[in-house]
């Protein structure tokens, strides 16, 4: 249906990118969005306009699947997933794999860090 | 049950050549000459040529004819040539039936002449076999008057009722507060001229009051509606005021007195006003009226206070609610809307923060006779707001809550507030929060100009959410500014909800009263977007204002207009017309079960002695409560159940071993014409395709369509309009896919391939989609082959 990275991403998530009509309420309502390079609604009108380098971004890595995005979205497009749906892409082509046996002290993470970030970082 | 003594005169065209370099026109007629009840077939280069018409008047006496067959063009073009034609022979126009050979024919299978020829005298047979079953149909009358009812008196109502009432008719204006004037009368000024909107409403009000030709029922519902276009029976329900008005003076004495404080409607709550009391200072009748549910005496037995200071001994404690049976002759809805409420969206917590409003109560926070004498406060403190946000699309272009519309009229209310908060104090900072800034009216981009120019600050992004501070009950807003890709969090004093339009309440239980359809949105749903956008599918029923839709006062008052246009077109016919094709109940056959009743989307059956009974003036003929009677005692007329059957038997009569055939039921509005456009547009498609024409397929059966698979179909196309596109009710395509679901059902027990059944939805402009479908068919159905002898043997009908 689409093309470059908006079917890739409809795809893995059946999300529609292009329902996106920039109003910024996911932004307003990341709790993490200072922490961002890349405030979530750019990441969707990147995905929207094919450009890569969103595949770059601290962003995708910084989102804690909080759901804030998704659950106040007026056009009800599940940015969180979408999101995850990028970690995904660069993580099958074998970029930004962690391995946690390599993590120091992983040991001393609290337990809900490391389950978090088991599933953020593995898929 | 044919009638005996047929006689059909068949007259082929030539088209000048568009139908006879393709289709074998000799070999039409001559089949034609051989079908039984033909008495005189002929060809003709040009059938709606005078030549061609005189020759057939001359047939008619010459051969005593009584049927006529036209094979030609679409009906679309000659149909009612035809038919005036009939009318001059003095054969009733009924008696007549067309067969496609150029739009479904020449034009569509010019690269196959051999099955073009074939499919015309299929054709040709079918309108043979259909037409010896046409019985006379008349076309009745009856008279109409000009009495109109006009349901709410808000501005739509109210100029819908001058208009009438100017014009000569009379008029019954029912509004269900104590006062007309709707929700204008609840707004400060208005955009872009910035007029006050109670100096330009309060004269129409007058007006209406002082009309010789408009009875005002204030304080009144309407009941039940029962009848039809030229003879509505309506109950109005007028409730007590306790106050007789023609004795009030409206002197305020009892007001002052009374000692029940109840929050006021009219201002949103922002005060309170007594529970005796005039809604507002312009009210329409200006007289007072008891609150029964707040108002001691009725509640609790004890006071009355007002009735002892009265000077004009004008409060009646014995008031009851009358009812009054009025009959009109058309009915305009004009109840419009209610203000979004945005307590569902609890990241703005409003009803929470106190200093979180919504807009409808700015409008009278800014009014110099409002509730604070035109200061605008926060309402935790009291103290003059001095920065104030504005979020937008509050309840609009939000699927989250259902309501994925625009509200058409937020953008420029809101830039109206702003300029009013900058001209109360230039000083001031007025943010308006937007996710686009519609501007699309006369003047409104100039407007939008003055506010910037004004200094107001327009931020794009969509509010995420709102915090109170719970010391200073400041309100903080955090949004992004998607230009500039930052976040805001900003602090201010009040903060405004630009908040949507909902459809006002009851409008669902209207509907049902009156018949009417809704839209997703809840809105009354118009009978065309574009065509007809104040009528509804029951005659004599019209819509406007913001009861069809959100609106400005400019597009509600154009609209009220033209809904009074509507209504007084068909008062000045001085009768109403009634089309003859209309479902009818065969009475020796009908239980009075009472299935159908429900069934029909206007209301049209009533069951009288045990019988159903159609009002021919409401029923247009959709034929949603045919599939649905158990003993097949409800049909359409001019295309009833056996016409139907004996045109499919005759589409296949003349099928070969191992060929195969699809008959196709084209719907008269929508697929019909796209088949036409197939053929103007010179499309070409199989010509395996037979075509019946039916004015809606919710008219068909289970039993029609496995009649085609019994006499030899091998697959049946269904098409018929996209929800909108038809001229009946939305509920018909429930109707139809609840067919072809029985259908299917029945099919798999008698072990067809339920995908032999095809249903489209076409819009009139698909013709390529039409084609597409059609040919995708013919394709499944010859890989699937013929169904075998025995597979239609065991098919009862």
């Amino acid at each position: 249906m689409f093309k470059g990275l908006a079917q890739k991403v409809y795809e893995l998530t059946n999300e529609n990118v292009y329902l996106c009509h920039q109003c910024g309420t996911c932004s307003g309502s990341c709790p993490l969005v200072n922490l961002m390079d890349i405030p979530p609604n750019q990441v969707i009108r990147m995905i929207q306009l094919n450009m890569l380098d969103v595949l770059n971004a601290k962003t995708i890595w910084i989102c804690a699947s909080c759901y804030n995005c998704t659950v106040r979205c007026p056009r009800e497009i599940d940015i969180a997933r979408v999101i995850n749906a990028l970690r995904n892409i660069k993580m099958r082509k074998g970029e930004a794999v962690v391995d946690l046996r390599r993590v120091p002290q992983v040991g001393e993470l609290p337990q809900l860090a490391l389950v978090a970030a088991s599933r953020k970082l593995m898929g | 049950m044919e009638a005996s003594g047929v006689r059909i005169g068949v007259y082929v065209c030539h088209c000048g050549g568009n139908i006879s370099n393709v289709v074998d026109v000799d070999k039409v007629r001559e089949f034609a000459e051989k079908l039984p009840g033909v008495v005189v077939a002929k060809d003709h280069e040009h059938m709606c040529s005078e030549a061609a018409q005189k020759m057939i008047i001359e047939d008619v006496k010459k051969h005593n004819l009584n049927r006529i067959v036209i094979a030609a063009c679409s009906p679309k073009f000659h149909e009612q040539t035809f038919m005036e034609l009939l009318r001059e022979t003095g054969l009733n126009p009924y008696c007549f039936e067309m067969a496609n050979i150029r739009e479904h024919c020449s034009w569509v299978h010019s690269n196959d002449p051999e099955g073009a020829t074939k499919k015309a005298m299929d054709q040709v047979a079918a309108a043979v076999a259909k037409v010896r079953l046409n019985k006379p149909l008349e076309i009745r009358e009856y008279p109409i008057g000009n009495r109109v009812l006009v349901i709410g008196g808000g501005i739509a109502g109210i100029q819908a009722s001058l208009d009438l009432a100017d014009s000569g008719c009379k008029v019954y204006l029912v509004e269900r507060q104590p006062t007309i004037g709707g929700r204008m009368a609840q707004l400060s000024y208005t955009f872009p001229t910035d007029d006050c909107s109670l100096c330009i409403l309060s004269p129409k009000m007058a007006a209406v009051y002082n009309h010789p030709n408009i009875t005002l029922l204030t304080y009144s519902e309407v009941e039940s509606v029962e009848g039809h276009v030229g003879n509505f029976k309506v109950t109005v329900n007028i409730k007590p005021r306790y106050v007789d008005p023609n004795k009030c003076v409206a002197c305020g004495l009892c007001a002052e007195k009374c000692p029940v404080k109840v929050p006021d409607e009219f201002n949103y709550g922002l005060r309170t006003r007594k529970a005796i009391y005039v809604p507002h200072e312009m009210a329409v009748p200006y007289k007072y009226l008891i609150d029964a549910e707040h108002c001691l005496y009725l509640t609790k037995g004890v006071c009355r206070v007002c009735e002892k200071i009265c000077p004009q001994h004008a409060i009646n404690f014995e008031d009851k609610s009358k009812k009054m049976t009025i009959t009109v002759d058309a009915i305009i809805v004009a109840t419009g809307y209610d203000p979004f409420d945005p307590a569902v969206l609890e990241q703005y917590g409003y009803g929470k923060y106190a200093n979180v409003i919504i807009a409808p109560q700015l409008e009278r926070l800014v009014m110099p006779t409002g509730p604070t004498g035109g200061k605008v406060i926060r309402l935790s403190d009291g103290k003059i707001a001095r920065r104030i946000a504005f979020i937008q699309c509050v309840g609009s272009r939000d699927k989250t809550i259902n309501r994925p519309g625009c509200s058409r009229i937020c953008c420029m209310y809101a830039v109206k507030q702003a300029m009013i908060l900058k001209r109360q104090d230039i000083t001031r900072d007025v943010y308006i929060f937007y996710i686009d800034l519609r501007a699309f009216g006369k003047g409104f981009e100039e407007y939008y100009m003055r506010a910037q120019e004004m200094g107001v600050q327009f931020i794009r992004g969509r509010v995420a959410e709102l915090v109170e501070d719970p010391i200073t009950k400041n309100i903080i807003v955090r949004a992004e500014d998607t230009l500039t890709g930052r976040m805001i969090e900003m602090e201010f004093d009040l903060v405004v909800l630009s908040v949507g339009l909902v459809p006002s309440a009851g409008t669902d239980e209207l509907a049902k009263m009156l018949k009417i359809a809704t839209g997703p949105d809840g809105f009354f749903l118009e009978a065309h977007p574009k065509y007809r956008p104040v009528d509804t599918l029951r005659e004599g029923i019209f819509i406007c204002g913001c009861a069809q839709g959100p609106k400005d006062i400019a597009d509600t008052v154009a609209q009220a207009s033209a809904a009074a246009g509507r209504a007084l077109r068909l008062i000045s016919q001085g009768r109403i017309v009634i089309e003859p094709i209309k479902a009818y109940v065969i009475e020796e056959l009908c239980d009075g079960c009472g299935k159908c009743i429900d069934k029909c989307p206007l209301g049209a059956i009533t069951i009288e002695n045990k019988i159903a009974r159609v009002n021919e003036a409401i029923c247009n003929g959709c034929g949603s409560c045919i599939p649905y009677c158990p003993r097949n005692a409800i049909d359409l007329k001019h295309y009833t159940e056996e016409q139907l059957i004996e045109e499919i038997k005759a589409l296949l009569a003349s099928k070969e071993e191992g060929e195969v055939r699809v008959i196709a039921f084209f719907d008269d509005s929508c697929t019909y014409r796209a088949a036409d456009l197939a053929g103007t547009s010179r499309l070409t498609y199989t010509s395996k395709v037979r075509v019946v024409r039916i004015p809606s397929s919710s008219r068909l059966t289970p039993r029609i369509i496995l009649s085609a698979f019994k006499y030899g179909a091998d697959g049946v196309f269904i098409g018929d309009c996209l929800p909108g596109g038809s001229p009946y009710h939305p509920r018909v395509l429930d109707v139809i896919n609840d067919l072809i679901r029985k259908t299917r059902t029945l099919m798999r027990r008698y072990r067809i391939d339920a995908r032999r059944l095809r249903f489209d939805t076409i819009a009139v402009d698909t013709a390529e989609r039409l084609a597409k479908d059609l040919d995708e068919l013919v394709v499944l159905v010859e890989r699937l082959g013929p169904l075998k002898p025995e597979d239609r043997d065991r098919i009862k009908v």
